[in-house]
């Protein structure tokens, strides 16, 4: 295939601006899928990710345009996760490209995401393409929109297409654009291998499928590989493309091709995202800039709720590991809720991916204790900890002081919101740093949060307190002193260790207070009197009393009553099998997770 | 298999009452002349189903409803002609009717007494006027007072009266005259339940000024205690009898006799298996010749449910579950399937063991229900 009719890019928008429908539309033009073939949204394969209306795993399709100068292209779009949790993953598809599309909804104009992405692609020197759409929203000012991309980006916008994707207006225009404008791939098809992986899928029958980028050389079946950072080796057995929905298998894949390998690769974890695959009987001398190992921000445990699924879970992880190299995991054991796996996310959104995954692809209860982030213990003795787990935290009297992790945090408001979006930020504790006029209309908000005052419900919040208008980027940048303490939680006067949490000294009287009254909520009358208490060391800052239970009875049953009194025992002992039994307590699983929702109110 | 010999109950439900009460879940209407009639019939035929069917001898017989006693005499005397064609009665059987105040007659209550029915049951509910009308009854305490009398007249022996505590607006000084003023008449037998809201009754639909949770449980306390002071004895959660008077029909649910069921929605559990009757009338009036055809929910017992059966059902008699009746039933000894409930429930306080038997405490039997779960698979 000849170099110069390849197009290799990615669309980037701020989520519901268009993206998976302009690349039904840019799919549909093209040709490849019949209408029937045709689904909404092809790109977006799981269930869960349509329901959430974004893209979770970067995925990538071939298709092929005739142009209007008759010639045929070969267009590899490259999905992209549109979350701030993924950041890293939308890098390396990023890195895959040679241009992007960058859709703007026509109404909303530029959003704090959309900033970020187009950053992040002229970061990697993408040739950006604005495209506008929504031009059939009555609300739409394509020619605002227009001069926003030029203002506030600084890319030439005069040209972009106006389109609507979901009626297919003008999205012709896209396609030519494309042609002329996004570059053709270069590389040497002659110079040692070496391809960018920008995604892996586990396959039962195939092994690891990796999703790759050649940049240079070229793969065949029989290559001997290398992932360069992971050191694994393989004998590749199959590579080819990207239909849409399917994998159609070719001879072999040269420089600027985008498509896949399958080398019998048992684990996701050697093929890391940003990894550089090489000829290993022929190496390049260097790696592709760009890999990281992408580090957790939040974690928290996951039991199963059934103690005897605790391998169900393990292998559970193991397989969704294997497709998504950022989710950590490692065995620990709480005194409540038995085995279970202590586990890293990119974030909350990602940690509920993989909750409702676990839960619905593997038919796994699970119970969840409160997402924390990592904390530096600094101890007296001079070691350092990197606490994930708060039951881990050493004796107060062995610590010299604790730092927590700082996100700069970007908020694109409209300006009447700025007001009690400032407030939400002092609440959470946050650091003016800056405000920019993107236009009289709208201001991007720049605040030092401490992440974990953003891993509950600040995203809500922000919603809620700018009816929807305002938009979060955020990313680490560095760790602060704090004043910290563990809040632990007593139910009848022993210390439950999956409902302690770490919580800025400040705020620990209130959390404590709505703990101890969500759990009065959520734990059942028995037959004793239970306190529950908030503590922080050994002084108790929040009480609740669940009464005792004095009359449970069934006045009446005889004849008739019978078979409908012993299904409602029967149901009653399977609710009973499912709590969670600390010292005397029963405590269902359900309250465990309470703590994630004290917001609520 | 060749079936056991052994005596069984029957059951009769006739569904009509003068008039729906505002707590009632019970499958009953008021019916017009014709209606009772054609259910009457449908009744009969299928009683005389059964005739030759079960040769064992009957050992009790219930007429319950709504209310039995709103019958046309001629029906009710069918009924049990028929019942004597169909069945062996053993020698003096206990034969009850439930009864509503305000629908007796001497003349009526000595046709009961012909009949050979033994056992009045009042529905009789509380003595105060303003609570009788707020549960949608229809008589007032004098009415009652005058059916009793006329009862007594009539030569029963061995009357019921049932109460009702936690009724809407009532205090625990309402209770106490209750059951006082019952005591006082001298029943062989009182049934003081607690009301409960059930679903689909016009009471879960109001806002109803009901007492306190403490409250109903101090109500709860009072009846043992007063009950027992007038020479009672408790004999399950909510029923109480004079020395030898306890409620024959109702012990054998609560023993797992067997027990056959006749007429619309009645429940029968006969070797080990356990039906309804058909609740819908017209179903009845249609099939009831051949009865096979009004049962749902047939559903035959594993023995595991046979055991959570005689646990809870058994429990709730203050004699409890006797080691002895268990190892009989199933061949192995309640310890080797229960050992560790019994252990729970017994350090809770809620159990007690005499070695022969296990029983609710005070504690447990107002708790009854949270053992019950503990014997459940």
């Amino acid at each position: 295939m000849d170099q110069s009719k390849i197009r290799n890019f990615c669309i980037i928008a701020h989520i519901d601006h268009g993206k998976s429908t302009l690349a039904d539309r840019i799919i549909e033009r093209t040709g490849l899928l019949t209408d029937r073939e045709m689904q909404s949204q092809v790109l977006d394969n799981m269930d869960l990710e349509r329901e959430r209306g974004i893209t979770i795993k970067a995925q990538a399709v071939r298709t092929v345009y005739k142009a209007q100068n008759g010639e045929e292209y070969i267009f590899n779009l490259i999905d992209t996760p549109g979350h701030v949790d993924f950041n890293y993953e939308v890098s390396r598809s990023l890195a895959a490209c040679d241009g992007a599309i960058l859709v703007v909804d026509a109404a909303q104009g530029i959003e704090a995401q959309t900033l970020a992405n187009v950053y992040l692609a002229l970061d990697h020197d993408l040739d950006v393409l604005p495209v506008i759409n929504k031009i059939d929203l009555a609300s739409a000012d394509p020619e605002r929109v227009v001069g926003e991309i030029e203002d506030v980006i600084g890319i030439e916008a005069q040209d972009a297409p106006k389109i609507s994707a979901k009626t297919g207006v003008n999205v012709e225009h896209v396609l030519e654009q494309i042609v002329e404008k996004i570059p053709a791939p270069g590389g040497d098809p002659m110079e040692p291998l070496k391809a960018l992986i920008f995604d892996s899928l586990y396959d039962p029958y195939k092994g690891v499928i990796v999703f790759c980028r050649i940049m240079e050389g070229q793969v065949r079946k029989g290559t001997p590989i290398r992932m360069m950072a992971t050191k694994a080796k393989a004998e590749v057995v199959e590579v080819g493309y990207f239909g849409a929905g399917q994998f159609i298998p070719c001879e072999e894949l040269q420089a600027g091709m985008v498509g896949y390998i399958t080398a019998s690769i048992k684990n996701v974890a050697d093929t890391r995202v940003g990894d550089t695959i090489t000829n290993d009987a022929k190496p390049c001398a260097e790696a592709l800039p760009g890999y990281k190992k992408v580090n957790s921000m939040v974690y928290c445990g996951l039991y199963p709720a059934d103690g005897a699924k605790y391998q169900d879970l393990r292998e559970a992880l193991e397989k969704l590991q294997l497709n998504d190299a950022a989710l950590q995991y490692e065995p620990e054991t709480s005194a409540a809720l038995g085995f279970g796996f202590r586990c890293g996310f990119l974030g909350l959104l990602h940690l509920e991916i993989i909750q409702e995954r676990l839960e619905r692809e593997y038919a796994l209860d699970l119970v969840t204790t409160a997402p924390g982030v990592i904390y530096k213990v600094y101890k007296t003795s001079g070691e350092v900890i990197e606490l994930t787990n708060p039951s881990n935290l050493p004796d107060p009297s062995e610590i010299d002081y604790m730092e927590e992790p700082i996100v700069a945090a970007e908020i694109m408001v409209t300006t009447e919101f700025i007001g009690s979006i400032m407030e939400l930020c002092q609440e959470r504790r946050g650091q003016y740093q800056g405000m920019e006029y993107m236009e009289e209309t709208r201001a991007l908000l720049k605040y030092h949060l401490p992440l974990n005052e953003i891993i509950y419900d600040f995203f809500d919040a922000l919603k809620s307190r700018s009816r929807g208008y305002a938009s979060l980027d955020y990313e680490l940048c560095g760790y602060e002193r704090s004043k910290l303490v563990k809040l632990d939680i007593l139910v009848n006067k022993e210390e439950v260790d999956a409902l302690s949490f770490i919580v800025h000294a400040d705020t620990a009287y209130e959390r404590g207070r709505k703990m101890c009254v969500k759990l009065k909520d959520e734990i059942p009358r028995q037959l004793f009197e239970i306190p529950i208490q908030a503590a922080i060391g050994s002084k108790i800052i929040a009480r609740e009393t669940v009464k005792a239970l004095r009359k449970d009875v069934l006045a009446k049953c005889y004849g008739g009553d019978i078979t409908r009194k012993k299904k409602l025992l029967e149901k009653q002992k399977e609710g009973k099998k499912r709590m969670r039994q600390v010292g005397n307590v029963e405590i269902p699983q359900k309250a465990f997770m309470s703590v994630l929702k004290l917001d609520d109110q | 298999m060749e079936r056991k010999r052994k005596a069984f109950r029957l059951y009769v439900h006739i569904p009509f009452c003068m008039k729906k009460c505002a707590y009632c879940d019970f499958l009953s209407w008021r019916g017009s002349r014709e209606e009772q009639e054609r259910y009457v019939q449908a009744l009969c035929r299928e009683i005389d189903f059964y005739k030759g069917r079960y040769p064992e001898r009957v050992s009790s017989l219930f007429l319950g409803g709504g209310t039995p006693s709103v019958l046309d005499p001629r029906l009710l005397d069918m009924i049990m002609d028929r019942l004597a064609g169909a069945f062996s009665f053993e020698e003096d059987p206990e034969i009850s009717i439930e009864v509503n105040p305000g629908t007796v007659t001497l003349e009526r209550l000595r046709d009961h007494k012909k009949m050979g029915i033994d056992r009045i049951s009042f529905g009789l509910q509380s003595t105060n006027d303003i609570q009788l009308e707020r549960l949608g009854r229809i008589h007032t305490y004098r009415e009652f007072l005058e059916g009793y009398d006329m009862a007594r007249r009539a030569g029963f022996e061995n009357i019921n009266v049932d109460l009702m505590s936690g009724i809407p607006g009532q205090t625990l000084e309402s209770w106490r005259q209750d059951l006082i003023r019952v005591t006082e008449l001298e029943p062989e037998h009182i049934s003081a339940y607690s009301l409960i809201i059930e679903e689909g009754t016009p009471f879960a639909q109001m806002d109803l000024d009901l007492p306190g949770e403490d409250e109903e449980r101090d109500m709860y306390e009072a009846t043992a205690a007063i009950l027992g002071e007038k020479g009672y004895i408790q004999y399950e959660i909510s029923n109480y009898a004079r020395p030898g008077r306890a409620c024959a029909h109702n012990i054998g649910y609560w023993r797992r006799d067997d027990y056959l069921g006749l007429g619309l929605g009645a429940a029968s559990l006969m070797d080990e298996k356990r039906w309804n009757n058909t609740d819908s009338i017209e179903i009845y009036l249609a099939h009831a010749g051949d009865p096979r055809r009004l049962h749902v929910g047939v559903e035959d017992l594993p023995v595991r449910e046979q055991m959570e059966e005689m646990m809870f059902l058994g429990l709730r008699m203050m004699e409890g579950v006797r080691r002895q009746d268990f190892q009989a039933a199933f061949g192995v000894s309640l310890e080797t399937v229960y050992k560790e409930a019994i252990r729970r429930m017994a350090g809770q306080g809620l159990l007690a063991d005499d070695g022969e038997r296990i029983f609710l405490t005070r504690r447990g039997i107002s708790l009854a229900d949270q053992v019950s779960v503990e014997f459940m698979f």
